[in-house]
């Protein structure tokens, strides 16, 4: 039913992701980024590394590419790394165990062509997850991550029904020795935050990414979208990408190419 | 005679009174790393939640993560030496709260110790 809602919020004639408007953005970051100080030295370098004080705010908008050319069938590091990074370990109950990365393989049966590629949450601009939360407590951040405030989740578990991607997972059983800087507990609701606190460190990348590069793959590019100098914003202009399940027009901040 | 009531009286008082201190053991505070804290003593016994609730929602909503008032900032000093968490008899906030007859669910999401270690299920 919510995703039903999710498709019926948006009328026939309306757009959702405006060009103009991401168009004003990325300008506007680039301009923002861009307060030269000396030849080849940038006040920020980065869009993305703001000062730790300032709030995280929409001149940056991180996504990531993920290019199933590039992925390799059978390769489970990115889902290794993130289990590693966020201290999910399974209560031996695959069914029910949280799961932030999976990867699936595909299949064309008329080609017989396959290959292989990481789903997490896509971070969508327009969450179907933020829409039907009763409490607010699933929510994006301005500068488009989509979390869980675990304070405020009652684990009604309607976000986990209203995701097109399976990307979110309840926990059911009480947990201890959590990482500092991922707090997890029984009876909330949780998912990929795309590694927010190492993004709000400075890092510029998550374990995933990390991991696959580590691999010697490099199918995943984490980067800031609004920023056309970015790693992912130029990998973006070169290859064609799709958003998964574009007919929702949920404008994900994951991409993929070669499906 | 009254006065041989009265001294019974005061006997029973005294027994039933200590008996009170007996059930509710005063808290354990031991400062493993002496030094300023982030605020004044009174200030964190009277408003430790507020700042640690106002801490929270600049962390998570806002991605800020430099203010003092985090409740991991609690625990990298006051986690017991010997246990190594703020949790159990001992253990500085969990005592506290014991005594205090206050609910701590912080820690059923929250590490209750400093460091990295990781998550397991609980059997």
């Amino acid at each position: 039913m919510p995703r039903l809602q999710a498709r019926a919020r948006l009328g026939p004639g309306e757009a959702v992701s405006d060009p103009e408007r991401r168009g004003f953005l990325a300008t506007a970051a680039a301009a923002l980024a861009g307060v030269v100080i000396a030849p080849g030295i940038r006040l920020i370098e980065i869009a993305g590394a703001r000062a730790p004080e300032e709030a995280a705010s929409a001149r940056v908008r991180w996504g990531m590419l993920i290019d199933t050319a590039k992925c390799a069938s059978g390769c489970t590091e990115c889902v290794k790394a993130c289990n590693e990074e966020n201290g999910l370990h399974g209560a031996g109950r695959p069914r029910t165990d949280a799961q932030w990365i999976r990867k699936i393989d595909l299949k064309d049966p008329r080609t017989g062509r396959q290959h292989s590629a990481p789903v997490m949450c896509q971070h969508c601009a327009e969450p179907p997850c933020v829409d039907v939360c009763p409490t607010g407590a699933s929510f994006k951040r301005a500068d488009g991550i989509v979390l869980v405030d675990k304070h405020t989740c009652i684990g009604c578990r309607y976000c986990v029904m209203a995701c097109p991607y399976k990307a979110r997972s309840f926990i059911h059983e009480n947990l201890s020795e959590q990482k500092p800087a991922v707090p997890r507990g029984k009876g909330t609701v949780e998912g990929c935050t795309l590694c927010v606190h190492k993004v709000d460190r400075g890092d510029g990348t998550t374990a995933c990414a990390q991991a696959c590069k580590a691999a010697g793959h490099e199918a995943i590019v984490f980067g800031d979208l609004n920023d056309p100098q970015s790693a992912v914003s130029r990998r973006l202009r070169e290859i064609p990408s799709i958003h998964l399940r574009a007919d929702l027009r949920l404008d994900t901040g994951v991409r993929y190419s070669g499906i | 005679m009254i006065s041989r009531v009265a001294i019974a009286l005061l006997f029973v008082l005294a027994a039933g009174l200590s008996l009170a201190y007996a059930r509710a053991p005063r808290p354990v505070i031991v400062i493993e790393r002496p030094g300023q804290c982030v605020e004044a003593t009174e200030v964190m016994r009277r408003d430790h939640m507020t700042l640690l609730l106002h801490q929270r929602d600049r962390t998570m909503r806002e991605g800020i993560r430099t203010r003092p008032h985090s409740l991991a900032g609690c625990v990298e000093c006051h986690a017991s030496a010997k246990t190594g968490s703020v949790l159990g008899e001992q253990g500085f906030c969990e005592s506290c709260h014991r005594y205090a007859s206050v609910k701590l669910d912080c820690f059923e999401c929250h590490a209750s110790k400093p460091g990295r270690v990781s998550a397991r299920a609980k059997p």
